[in-house]
């Protein structure tokens, strides 16, 4: 069963079928494709949108709306010179890219992009399988058993690129840039990790399919039956990790010229130009399917719009949600202003990890004393948790208040910390 | 595992050369930070072959943590100090840990060729058995399954002593890193010496 869902026997154990072999093909080439046209679509989808949000026209000469600007600009940076600074460290220098790029990529193969997902009649919630040429498959390359840990992974091996890339540069504002980013991708990892844990318990397994399945109805979408909380800090955490707008001061180019990615030119920019586009939509179509239900309809009384389109629906809906993270990400970067480097830290560290593991105890808490929700025993486990909370935060409060007081006394001392 | 499939030699083979390759280059290395590149390769083998085993959450947190955290540690403080321009790797603090490790070196190869000879006639252990992982029938979350009844059931005492020394040795280290003022020093000397 696992073998056919896979669509291909990944050990060459059994006969070699061509049906799952080109599904696999297809998928493969699909994840591909819609990769890279969803990146340069997020690119002039930005343009425009702050454009449009500062009175501004944006890119309107390549194709119609200037849809093919980034068409243009792409195959520009393949003919451009690429440079090697002298004192850049070779091997690195040439691998940094690929680090960055290739993590980005590989997000979209644990993505569900569509599928039926829809209740039957008895309560059961169908698996997002759909059949293709006589075979059963999912809409999405690979079912690791570790699911969504997946995605973290890869983000942790994203900050390699970044980190290594202002290393081998051999000068000093890539330098200061990638040591930027790359603490404060270490930073936020951690409130991303606690709130994607309050979607693991609410939803109870780490396969993307199955927090797909659990979320079959509104109510049901993780960020209620999670409490906003989550969701909220998974976002903050989330343009953290990404570099975004508020939180690029990884890139600010009045104090460090351009960032890590200074000394790049030609195609190796564009590579790391791209894996930086390419995160955003990929990292909006994990929220989708972490907390928004994926390629869950959203139903109104009972009917789901969509639902003459048959097994297209499922992505449609998708397709619709992913585009509220993208216009969101634009809108940040068209309002908000940047943060200092010292409200970044206190924001990620005395903020979000806090709140977030705070909030995942609670939920914990919840769901081992009043499983089945009942409202007497609900109250009775959020009344002792804001009891305990409380104390929590007021000793965190007195230890945040006596170190401030502290490092006040040493500077009084003339003793620098 | 007696009926390995000829693809089953392939990962295994292929992870263990980036095992190896990743360790040699550690040693080998001028740079520190290619050395610390070597030991991302490393781990990153060692996650493939937890994968051959069907150890799926263990290979994820050998990603996650090691070299997600770890190792992007190490590259930090390298790049912090500027370890790789100012420090001559030729020069030796310590005369006789060259030979030391060397001993103990081929020490370890003997123990893990004993080990390897003496485990031949053994039981045979099918990938997963150890934690009850039945294959195919399984479900995708019986890894962490039996991880979180293992580690939170079985081991609790010993899971949370482990998360007590991990915070006295922060504590230990934020201790150790502060500068003290001059009167606290003083503060500190007199309580010692009464």
């Amino acid at each position: 069963m696992r073998v056919s869902l896979l669509a291909l026997d990944p050990l060459l154990e059994g006969p070699l079928l061509w049906t799952p072999l080109i599904i696999v093909v297809i998928k493969v080439l699909a994840i591909f494709v819609i990769g890279l046209v969803a990146t340069m679509f997020m690119v002039w989808y930005e343009r425009k949108v702050v454009s449009g949000m500062q009175n501004r026209i944006g890119p309107n000469k390549t194709g119609p709306f200037g849809i093919l600007q980034t068409l243009a600009d792409g195959i520009k940076s393949f003919f451009k010179e690429d440079l090697l600074p002298t004192r850049a460290d070779r091997v690195v220098f040439r691998l940094a890219p690929f680090l960055a790029f290739v993590p980005a990529f590989l997000i979209w193969s644990v993505i569900p992009l569509g599928g039926d997902f829809s209740t039957n009649s008895d309560g059961t919630v169908n698996d997002g399988t759909v059949v293709w040429f006589g075979e059963v498959t999912y809409v999405q390359l690979a079912d690791p058993p570790i699911g969504i840990l997946l995605v973290l992974a890869l983000s942790s091996i994203a900050v390699y690129g970044i980190m290594l890339a202002g290393w081998s540069s051999g000068s000093k504002y890539p330098l200061l840039g990638s040591v930027r980013a790359s603490a404060q991708m270490i930073s936020y990892e951690a409130a991303l990790g606690l709130s994607l844990a309050a979607v693991l318990l609410s939803s109870g397994t780490l396969s993307t399919i199955g927090i797909v399945q659990t979320q079959n109805s509104f109510v049901d979408w993780n960020f209620i039956s999670t409490g906003i909380v989550p969701f909220v800090i998974f976002i903050i955490a989330v343009t953290a990790e990404l570099n975004r707008p508020p939180f690029d001061l990884v890139e600010a180019e009045q104090e460090l010229v351009g960032g890590y990615n200074t000394e790049y030119s030609g195609i190796r920019f564009a590579l790391f130009f791209l894996s930086e586009f390419m995160s955003v939509v990929t990292m909006s179509a994990v929220m989708v399917t972490l907390f928004l239900g994926g390629p869950q309809p959203l139903t109104i009384a009972g009917v789901d719009i969509f639902a003459f389109l048959g097994a297209l629906g499922g992505t449609v809906w998708f397709v619709l949600k992913l585009f509220l993270f993208l216009y969101m990400f634009v809108w940040f970067r068209a309002t908000l202003p940047r943060l200092r480097y010292d409200q970044l830290m206190d924001l990620g560290w005395k903020v979000l990890i806090p709140i977030s593991f705070g909030w995942f105890l609670l939920l914990a808490a919840l769901r081992e004393f009043s499983p089945d929700g009942d409202a007497l025993d609900s109250t009775r486990v959020v009344l002792i948790s804001l009891a305990v909370a409380g104390v929590a935060t007021a000793l965190f409060a007195t230890a945040l208040r006596v170190s401030a007081r502290n490092r006040q006394q040493s500077d009084q001392n003339g003793v620098t910390t | 595992m007696t009926d390995a499939t000829f693809l089953e030699y392939v990962v295994f083979f292929a992870a263990a050369v980036m095992i190896l390759g990743g360790a040699i280059g550690v040693v080998i290395f001028k740079s520190p930070v290619h050395a610390a590149l070597g030991l991302v390769l490393t781990l990153f083998g060692v996650a493939v072959q937890f994968v051959a085993l069907e150890a799926h959450f263990l290979a994820a947190v050998q990603v996650i943590v090691y070299a997600g955290a770890i190792v992007v540690l190490f590259l930090f403080v390298i790049m912090l100090l500027g370890v790789d321009e100012s420090i001559d790797l030729s020069i030796e603090p310590i005369p006789i840990q060259r030979p030391l490790a060397a001993v103990m070196g081929v020490g370890l190869i003997g123990l893990i060729a004993a080990a390897v000879v003496r485990s031949r006639d053994a039981l045979v252990i099918n990938p997963g058995t150890g934690l009850d992982v039945a294959g195919e029938n399984a479900g995708h979350d019986a890894n962490i399954q039996q991880l979180a009844a293992n580690l939170y059931g079985d081991h609790v005492f010993a899971f949370e002593l482990t998360s007590v020394l991990l915070i006295v040795a922060v504590v230990g280290t934020v201790l150790l890193t502060r500068k003290w003022s001059k009167a606290d020093s003083d503060a500190s000397a007199e309580r010692v010496d009464s």
